[in-house]
């Protein structure tokens, strides 16, 4: 995505694309809001709903028809070998993009300590996560990370 | 399949409160909506839906929505579980756009955002864990996850060949082993 913005269309500059990619992941709901954020950057609110739009119709239009045949067929012996062959690969790649996360998140040891232990509380207690989020946010803007 | 039936309207609902929340990638908050909160799923039927939401093209909580909300409600359903989910993300972006300018140089500001992230991984370690949780008595699924967690995050492999090597492999074992 980078490529096509910053190189191919000339839509901004690398540095201003990072500025805009690291806002879409701090803020709410799904990373590919960073689309949004172009979108909004080259043409305003049209832009914006232009660009989220282009970016999930076809795929959500293919996960329509798709989850709709994949339901229907539950019963069917192929489909459950077919599942039971891709939950594995699922879970590895969870697993993955979370330890990619968090080696980008962990700056020092304190807030590498911090990550480690959030994920502890939230497995152990049924504490709500925003309260552990907002804790993160609030040591480091004192200045204690 | 949940205990009650599901309105259009709770679909709505349940996505707008996971695009509300999703701070740090939204996959975690919706396993804690769906599963956890109004049990619309067991764990194992998420890790199943999510498992086929991730080999199609497309954000993978995006393509859940449509899923989810198809199999309640049609096209109907799909629609509004996705409009629920990307509303607020989309007004909540354009506005921190409008003034992240102003206040992106702030010394606190920025030490408070690296703090936000580093939370915000530990509740995606968190959540990938849960996720893994059904395969527990599963050794072999095991292994394949280790293989494909090994590809990616580790060897830092390209995601699409790691996927095509991987993927057929793994039907190939689960099909081994249902024969046995």
């Amino acid at each position: 995505m980078q490529r096509q913005v910053v190189a191919v269309q000339g839509w901004m500059t690398a540095g201003e694309f990072a500025a805009l990619y690291a806002l879409a992941q701090a803020a709410p709901g799904p990373n590919m809001l960073v689309t949004t954020l172009i979108g909004w950057r080259v043409a305003g609110l049209p832009g914006a709903l232009t660009a989220t739009l282009a970016m999930c119709l076809p795929a959500c239009v293919l996960t329509f028809f798709t989850a709709r045949a994949w339901h229907r067929f539950r019963e069917a012996g192929w489909q459950g070998v077919v599942q039971a062959g891709l939950v594995p690969v699922t879970v590895g790649l969870v697993m993955a993009s979370a330890a990619v996360l968090a080696v980008a998140t962990t700056r020092d040891w304190q807030t590498g300590l911090l990550t480690g232990v959030v994920a502890v509380v939230l497995l152990t207690s049924r504490l709500h996560p925003l309260c552990l989020l907002g804790a993160g946010a609030g040591l480091g803007a004192l200045g204690l990370l | 399949m949940p205990l009650q039936p599901v309105s259009l309207s709770g679909l709505f609902g349940g996505f707008f409160s996971i695009g509300l929340s999703g701070f740090g990638g939204v996959l975690p908050w919706a396993r804690r909506m769906i599963v956890e909160q109004r049990r619309w799923l067991t764990g194992a039927e998420f890790t199943d839906l999510l498992a086929l939401c991730q080999f199609l093209p497309g954000p993978n909580t995006v393509n859940l929505s449509v899923a989810l909300g198809a199999r309640f409600h049609g096209a109907r359903g799909a629609v509004l579980a996705f409009l629920g989910l990307m509303a607020a993300p989309m007004a909540i972006v354009i506005g921190l756009g409008v003034v992240y300018g102003r206040f992106a140089g702030v010394p606190a500001v920025q030490h408070g955002f690296q703090g936000l992230a580093a939370a915000a991984s530990g509740l995606v370690i968190a959540t990938a864990l849960k996720i893994a949780a059904p395969l527990r008595r599963d050794p072999p699924g095991l292994a394949v996850a280790a293989l494909a967690f090994l590809a990616i995050a580790v060897l830092r492999l390209p995601l699409l060949p790691a996927l095509v090597v991987l993927v057929p492999a793994s039907v190939l074992l689960a099909a081994a082993r249902r024969r046995r």
